[in-house]
C-alpha cells in the first residue's frame, strides 16, 4: 500500500506535486490565519475580562468560519471616484507578499520550498513589498482618511524598514549566510548560542520594527481607528476588506514566524540533545517543526498582548523611535558584533 | 501656478472618537491642524423649551438626559434651584444622600471619561476595566431609583425614597451558573450601604489598576503631556470649570467655594494641576475619583448612624404617602393637585449649580408665578470647553485632536442640549 502510494508520488511530475503542496500549505496559512483572529478575540477578551465569540460552534470554534463566509457574500462596494483598477488590486498587493514570503521559511531542517541562498534578501523584500498594497488603497480609494493613512504608512515604513534591515544585517554577520537554514544552523548549541543573546539589542529593534510593519498596536496609526476611522481600508468592504484583514494577520504570523527563526533558533529545541532520546516523549523535546511552531506561537501571543496593553503611537512619534532609538541602536550593536566577530569572542563567535 | 490649499476633513458627526455627534471640520496642514471649527445641534432637543411646558416636578427626568454620563448631578442643580426659589429646607439625612449620590455620579462620569479617553489614545483595556467598576454604580442607581441610567431620584424636598435595605440579588439563568450567582451576590447580601461600602472598599485597588496600565506608560505620557495647553488665565477667560480650569493650576471647586448641601461637614482635598495638558488634567480627574470614594465613605458612615426622614414633609411640594392619600380627604386633594398641576414658585429669578463632575453645573429658572418656568436656562460645563477647542487644538496634529476632545470630556447632551 505504501510502496504504491510512494510509486504513485514518484510518477507525478515535481512541479504539479510542488503546486499541490503549496495549495495545501496556503489552505493551512489560511485556516491558521482564520484561527489567529478567533485566538486574538479570545485572549484580548480574556485580558479585558469579557468573554469574546463563544457562540458559532464549540466554545467559539466556528466563528472564523462564519466571519469569512459573511464578508465572502458582503458586496464589495467601489466608491465613484476611485480608481477602479488600482482599488481592486491594492487588497491583492497586500496578500500576495504576506503569502509569497512563506516560500523561504524552513519548518525543519531542509524542508522549506524554495531553498534558495540569498532567502534572507528575499524576505526582506517581500515584507517591504506589503506597504504597496496599504499605500495604493489609500491612494486609489479617493477618500481624505484613506489617504491619510496612506500617507502615514509611506512615512512609517521609511522609518523601520531601515532599523529592520540593519537587525537582519546583525543576523547575517553573526551566520555568515543568506540563506535562513544555515543561519538556524548557526545558533546550534544551546539556548544561549541562539542569537537572542548576543544580538539582544537587534532582537528587540527587530521585534518593535515588526510590530510597526504590520500595523499592529501600539503602532496602528495607518488604520487609527479612533483617529482616522479605518485609515487605508475604510472604503473596503466585503472581499476587499477580508483580504486586507487576511494580510495583516498573515504578517503578524510571518513575522512572528521570523523573529522565531532569525532570533531564538527556529526548529532548534531549547533542551539538551540526550533529552530528545528520553522514550515516548523524546520527540516533543527534540527538534523539529513543533518547536519552531511553539516558538511562533508565542510572538503571536505577544502581538495579542501589545494590543491589550498600550495605547497608540503618534506618528511623528513612531517615526522619532525609527529613526532616533531604533536605529541609532542597530548601528552601535553591528559594531560591536564587528569587534566581536573580529576578535571571534566566544562561545558565539568563535 | 496654482494655489496652495489646506486639507479640510470632516471630522464626524460619525466617527469613533466623535463622542456622540460632534460634527468638526478641521483645516490641515499635512496632518497638524490650522482650524478646528466644531459644529453643535446635531443632539438639540430643546430641553430649555420643553421645561417651560410641563410643570416643575415633570422636568427632571429631562435634566437626566442632559449629561447622559451624570444624571443625579444634573437633577441635582435643577431641584436646588426650585427649593431655593421656593424656599424649602430639604432633610439632612436626603441632603446626605444627594451628596452621596453626586459623587457616585462624579465616579460614572470619570470612569466613563477614563475608558473613553483611553479609547481614543488607543489603550482598549482600560475602557472595559472602567466598564467593569461602573457596573455596580449602575446597580445603585437602580438600587434606588429603579433605572440604571436615568434615575428621576432626586426630587424638590429631598429624594424619591430612602436607600433600600436589601440589594437585588442574582438568580442562575442560563448565562449564570450557581458559583457565578453566588460570586455576583457575595456583596449583595447585607443593604445597600453594605454594597456601597464593598465598593468603596475595592474602588482604590480598581484606581491603582487603571494607574498601573497608564500613568507612568511612556506611550500614555508622550501622548497627553505637553497636549492641550491651557494656561490658568486662558482657562479663566475662556470660562474653565470644572478638571479643566484644576488642570490648568486654579483651585476652583464649588463644593468649597459655594458648599451647597453638607460638603462643608465633609473632609476632601481638591486636586490641581501645574502645567494644564492632558496629562495633568488626566491625574486631576484620578485623584478627583479617589476623593469621591472618601466623601462616599464618610457619607455612608454618616447614614448609617442617622436614620431620618427623606423627603420634606411639606406636601404641596412632596406627595403624601399612598396610605393617607386613601383615607384622608386632604391628603387625596394633595396628591391630585400634585400630580396634575404640580406645584407653583414664587414670581422670581434664581441660580443654582452644583460642582457637576465636568464643571459648573448651573439652572438659571425665572418663574413668574406659574407652575411652569418662565424661563429655564443651562449652563452646561461642556459647551465652555468645546469651545475652546480651536484654540487648545491649533499646531497640534491629528492624533492630538481626539486626545483633546478626550480631556474634555465633552458630552453632547449637555452641549446642545
Amino acid at each position: 500500500m505504501l510502496e504504491w502510494a510512494q510509486s504513485l508520488l514518484a510518477s507525478v511530475p515535481p512541479l504539479l506535486l510542488l503546486t499541490a503542496y503549496m495549495f495545501i500549505f496556503i489552505l493551512v496559512l489560511f485556516g491558521c490565519v482564520a484561527y489567529v483572529t478567533l485566538a486574538e478575540r479570545r485572549v484580548i477578551g480574556f485580558m479585558q475580562v469579557r468573554v469574546g465569540p463563544n457562540r458559532v460552534g464549540p466554545r467559539g470554534f466556528g466563528q472564523p468560519i462564519a466571519d469569512a463566509l459573511k464578508l465572502m457574500f458582503k458586496e464589495m462596494i467601489l466608491p465613484n471616484d476611485a480608481d477602479r483598477f488600482l482599488f481592486r488590486l491594492a487588497p491583492l498587493l497586500s496578500m500576495i507578499p504576506a503569502l509569497a514570503a512563506w516560500a523561504v521559511i524552513p519548518f525543519a531542517e531542509r524542508w522549506s520550498f524554495a531553498d534558495i541562498n540569498a532567502g534572507l534578501l528575499y524576505l526582506l523584500a517581500m515584507t517591504s513589498l506589503g506597504v504597496y498594497g496599504v499605500i495604493v488603497a489609500g491612494w486609489a480609494s479617493n477618500s481624505k482618511y484613506a489617504l491619510l493613512g496612506a500617507l502615514r504608512s509611506a512615512a512609517q515604513i521609511v522609518a523601520y524598514e531601515i532599523a529592520m534591515g540593519f537587525a537582519l544585517v546583525g543576523v547575517l554577520m553573526a551566520s555568515g549566510s543568506l540563506n535562513l537554514g544555515d543561519i538556524i544552523e548557526a545558533q546550534k548549541g544551546s539556548v544561549l548560542h541562539w542569537y537572542w543573546l548576543p544580538l539582544f539589542p537587534l532582537f528587540l529593534a527587530y521585534l518593535i520594527s515588526g510590530v510597526a510593519e504590520t500595523n499592529r498596536a501600539p503602532f496602528d496609526v495607518v488604520e487609527g481607528e479612533s483617529e482616522i476611522v479605518a485609515g487605508f481600508h475604510v472604503e473596503y468592504s466585503g472581499m476587499g476588506f477580508a483580504l486586507f484583514f487576511l494580510a495583516e494577520y498573515a504578517n503578524i504570523i510571518l513575522i512572528s514566524a521570523l523573529t522565531a527563526l532569525l532570533f531564538l533558533g527556529g526548529w532548534l529545541s531549547p533542551f539538551p540533545e540526550s533529552w530528545a532520546s528520553i522514550p515516548y516523549i523524546g520527540f516533543v523535546l527534540g527538534h523539529g517543526p513543533h518547536m519552531f511552531i511553539a516558538k511562533t506561537c508565542f510572538f503571536i501571543f505577544c502581538f495579542l498582548w501589545f494590543r491589550a496593553t498600550f495605547p497608540r503611537y503618534r506618528y511623528d512619534q513612531i517615526m522619532r523611535l525609527g529613526w532616533k532609538i531604533l536605529l541609532p541602536v542597530t548601528l552601535i550593536w553591528i559594531f560591536v558584533e564587528g569587534v566581536l566577530l573580529y576578535f571571534e569572542v566566544p562561545p558565539w563567535f568563535d | 501656478m496654482s494655489e496652495l490649499r489646506n486639507y479640510t476633513m470632516n471630522f464626524g458627526p460619525q466617527h469613533p472618537a466623535a463622542h456622540g455627534v460632534l460634527r468638526l471640520v478641521l483645516e490641515m496642514e499635512g496632518e497638524v491642524i490650522q482650524r478646528a471649527d466644531p459644529h453643535i445641534g446635531l443632539l438639540h432637543r430643546a430641553t430649555e423649551k420643553l421645561a417651560e411646558s410641563k410643570p416643575y416636578n415633570q422636568s427632571i427626568g429631562y435634566m437626566d438626559r442632559l449629561d447622559y454620563v451624570s444624571m443625579m448631578s444634573n437633577e441635582h442643580a435643577y431641584v436646588l434651584a426650585i427649593e431655593k426659589l421656593a424656599g424649602i429646607e430639604v432633610p439632612v439625612r436626603a441632603q446626605y444622600i444627594r451628596v452621596m449620590f453626586d459623587e457616585i455620579t462624579r465616579i460614572l462620569n470619570h470612569l466613563l471619561w477614563i475608558g473613553a479617553h483611553g479609547l481614543d489614545i488607543g489603550a482598549m483595556t482600560i475602557f472595559l476595566y472602567a466598564f467593569r467598576e461602573r457596573e455596580d454604580l449602575m446597580d445603585c442607581y437602580e438600587a434606588v431609583s429603579g433605572a440604571r441610567l436615568h434615575a428621576t431620584y432626586y426630587r424638590p424636598g429631598g429624594v424619591y425614597r430612602d436607600l433600600p435595605n436589601e440589594m437585588p440579588k442574582y438568580v442562575e439563568s442560563r448565562w449564570h451558573n450557581k458559583n457565578d450567582v453566588k460570586k455576583l451576590n457575595a456583596a449583595r447580601t447585607g443593604s445597600f450601604l453594605d454594597f456601597l461600602d464593598d465598593f468603596t472598599q475595592r474602588f482604590p485597588g480598581c484606581v491603582d489598576e487603571y494607574e498601573t496600565l497608564l500613568t507612568d506608560n511612556r506611550i500614555w505620557k508622550q501622548r497627553t503631556v505637553d497636549i492641550g495647553v491651557v494656561s490658568p488665565e486662558r482657562a479663566l477667560q475662556l470660562g474653565f470649570t470644572g478638571p479643566m480650569l484644576r488642570g490648568s493650576g486654579i483651585e476652583w471647586d464649588l463644593r468649597r467655594k459655594q458648599p451647597y448641601e453638607t460638603y462643608d461637614e465633609l473632609d476632601f482635598k481638591v486636586p490641581i494641576g501645574v502645567n494644564g495638558d492632558c496629562y495633568d488634567r488626566y491625574l486631576v480627574r484620578i485623584e478627583e475619583m479617589r476623593q469621591s470614594n472618601e466623601i462616599i465613605k464618610q457619607c455612608i458612615t454618616w447614614l448609617r448612624a442617622n436614620p431620618g426622614p427623606v423627603m420634606v414633609d411639606n406636601h404641596k411640594f412632596s406627595p403624601p404617602s399612598r396610605g393617607e392619600m386613601k383615607m384622608g380627604m386632604e391628603e387625596l386633594i394633595h396628591h391630585f393637585k400634585l400630580f396634575t398641576e404640580g406645584f407653583c414658585l414664587p414670581e422670581g429669578e434664581v441660580y443654582s449649580a452644583v460642582e457637576h463632575p465636568k464643571g459648573e453645573f448651573g439652572i438659571y429658572l425665572v418663574s413668574d408665578g406659574a407652575n411652569k418656568p418662565y424661563r429655564l436656562k443651562i449652563r452646561a460645563p461642556g459647551f465652555a470647553h468645546l469651545a475652546s477647542l480651536d484654540e487648545m487644538s491649533r499646531g497640534h496634529m491629528l492624533a492630538d485632536v481626539v486626545a483633546i476632545i478626550g480631556t474634555q470630556d465633552i458630552v453632547f447632551g449637555e452641549i446642545d442640549r
